[in-house]
């Protein structure tokens, strides 16, 4: 080894403090997304990180318009794939705000229970997989085991574990199954078994409090002004939630707390989201608690599809069900915008109307794509190691980021 | 109507084209020229005090003139309210104020619509396409590009040679 005094009378050029180029992805393993990140580093400090998104871009929005309102239902199960049932919700509720409709109080109870099933869901695989990009790897097969649990409820719900297209415009396609309550009650025991275990294995952890401490901190002037939502906002102090804020469904009529934190560091996202998880449980069982029988979508034939009884012994029935199926519901002209709390933040929906049985437009607001265009300032200074946590913080759905 | 779009349209005056509030969304649309103007009062003001930019999109009324509509949704967490900006852009003259001094999530937000619709902001410090790729022939969400057109092939691109359109030395982030 040659020391740099003598590299000088040599006259090799000193490249200790060369800055380097490099290219982190788009398929890294240690990056759950494809995503790229054009690095410029100072040894192994980043001077400079440019993000590349789009690898996973589908044209959601674009082949929203060449179907009916109803054939989006599918394609918003692939936005946030970790938690399917909010998208569902979040477009639905859109929908019916265009066409000035209201899904029957059982609906929305039911549409409230699932958002929170599928916040638990998207939370657990954040939380584990923080757990396994920084080495514990247990956590991730604890928290994978208890998403399971949930994945299995919803299977019996809706069929699927992932996609769901379980809502309609107008309400949703079925009833809870016999028993539902009694198993989500012994899930839910289970899940907070597995929390309490994940509590002690991650929240006083040396290695995982060194890991996020204090790395990709933002202020709250920042965080606003990268216009961010959910736990990225809150854990920087910032009291949104569009749940208290901007109640929709019944969500002021049950009890539950907002978890901030208040350095807006990795640390504080993940007790956010941590703390979430319990809230979500308390209005889960609300939801079960005040819920009444009922039905569970609207009985209007402009809407909705009749019940087969009536498509296969009268002509009206038949008539509405061929109208709807061919030529798709007809949501008045207009334009509208809607905003659900979903996982990561403000999941909104801005749907515009020409009055056909087709969409003109569906925009999304995806709430990741802001973590996303703020992680570039995030990262200067930090290592290059800080990327991955702060990457797997930002919990960057590539479905949604990229639609 | 809504006290607040009434608000701004005395503020405003001739600036303001329409308001209106349909399905209860404030709505207010505004003379390109004026735009910026009118977001930096929505922004700064303590009345309004918007200071979220929560979307901002565009939507193509092909046929139609102008063109186009620039879409921003703001919303006020200390009033609790939202309000909807429209921007109307000529199709001939495809351009429409850049955001990105008030809001720093506006600077994605408009790489996206100029991906997606081709409009070019004016004052934007790193305007490149983000979800497709350089050689991307067209603007996908324009109502006049099918969504089943094909692309043609491009070369591989070397990473060294010809690397990615780098983001501008110096921009403001």
């Amino acid at each position: 080894m040659t020391l740099p005094a003598e590299r000088a009378e040599m006259g090799t050029p000193d490249r200790s403090h060369e800055i380097m180029e490099l290219q982190m992805g788009p398929s890294h393993p240690a990056s759950h997304g494809t995503i790229k990140f054009n690095l410029k580093l100072d040894g192994e400090t980043i001077v400079d990180c440019d993000v590349e998104i789009g690898y996973l871009h589908r044209g959601f929005e674009k082949m929203c318009e060449q179907g009916t309102w109803t054939q989006v239902f599918p394609y918003t199960d692939r936005l946030n794939y970790a938690s399917p049932l909010i998208n569902n919700v979040g477009f639905a509720l859109a929908a019916e705000k265009l066409a000035g409709i209201q899904a029957p109080e059982r609906a929305q109870w039911i549409r409230m229970l699932t958002s929170e099933i599928s916040r638990i869901t998207d939370h657990l695989t954040c939380l584990g997989m923080a757990g396994v990009e920084v080495g514990a790897f247990t956590v991730g097969l604890y928290t994978n085991e208890a998403r399971e649990y949930l994945y299995d409820l919803v299977e019996t719900l809706t069929g699927a574990r992932l996609t769901v297209s379980y809502c309609r415009i107008g309400g949703v396609t079925n009833d809870l199954p016999a028993q539902f309550g009694e198993v989500l009650a012994d899930r839910f025991a289970k899940i907070r078994a597995v929390l309490a275990d994940c509590d002690k294995l991650l929240t006083r952890n040396r290695i995982f409090v060194d890991r996020m401490s204090g790395v990709g901190r933002l202020s709250q002037e920042d965080a606003i002004s990268y216009s961010l939502t959910g736990p990225l906002l809150r854990a920087t102090g910032v009291n949104y939630d569009v749940r208290k804020q901007c109640p929709y469904l019944f969500y002021d009529q049950v009890d539950f707390e907002v978890p901030l934190g208040s350095r807006g560091d990795n640390y504080d996202r993940f007790l956010v989201r941590f703390r979430e998880i319990e809230q979500s449980m308390r209005i889960a069982e609300q939801c079960l608690a005040k819920m009444s029988a009922g039905p569970v979508i609207v009985s209007d034939s402009r809407f909705a599809l009749p019940p087969k009884r009536d498509v296969y012994n009268s002509i009206e029935g038949l008539m509405n069900h061929f109208k709807i199926v061919i030529e798709g519901i007809k949501l008045p002209a207009g334009e509208t915008y809607l905003a659900v709390e979903g996982a990561n933040g403000e999941l909104g929906f801005y749907l515009v109307s020409d009055g056909s049985g087709r969409p003109y437009r569906v925009r999304v607001r995806p709430p990741c794509f802001f973590g996303m265009a703020s992680l570039g300032d995030v990262l200067k200074g930090h290592m290059l190691a800080d990327i991955v946590t702060t990457f797997g913080m930002i919990n960057m759905i590539g479905g949604e980021c990229d639609r | 109507m809504g006290k607040l779009v009434d608000t701004i349209r005395e503020r405003f005056a001739d600036k303001i084209v329409d308001a209106h509030d349909r399905q209860g969304d404030e709505t207010v649309v505004v003379a390109r020229d004026h735009a910026l103007e009118v977001y930096r009062f929505l922004r700064d003001d303590p009345e309004m005090a918007f200071d979220f930019l929560i979307d901002l999109t565009a939507v193509d009324y092909f046929g139609k003139t102008p063109r186009f509509e620039v879409v921003g949704h703001l919303f006020s967490l200390p009033k609790c309210r939202r309000l909807r900006v429209k921007v109307p852009v000529d199709e001939k003259d495809c351009r429409a104020p850049s955001l990105s001094s008030l809001w720093k999530s506006a600077n994605w937000l408009e790489r996206e619509v100029f991906d997606m619709f081709g409009i070019r902001f004016d004052g934007h410090p790193d305007l490149r396409r983000i979800l497709m790729y350089p050689e991307f022939e067209g603007h996908a969400l324009r109502k006049d590009y099918p969504h089943d057109r094909r692309q043609p092939i491009i070369p591989e691109r070397d990473p060294v040679e010809n690397p990615w359109p780098p983001r501008r030395l110096g921009a403001a982030r």
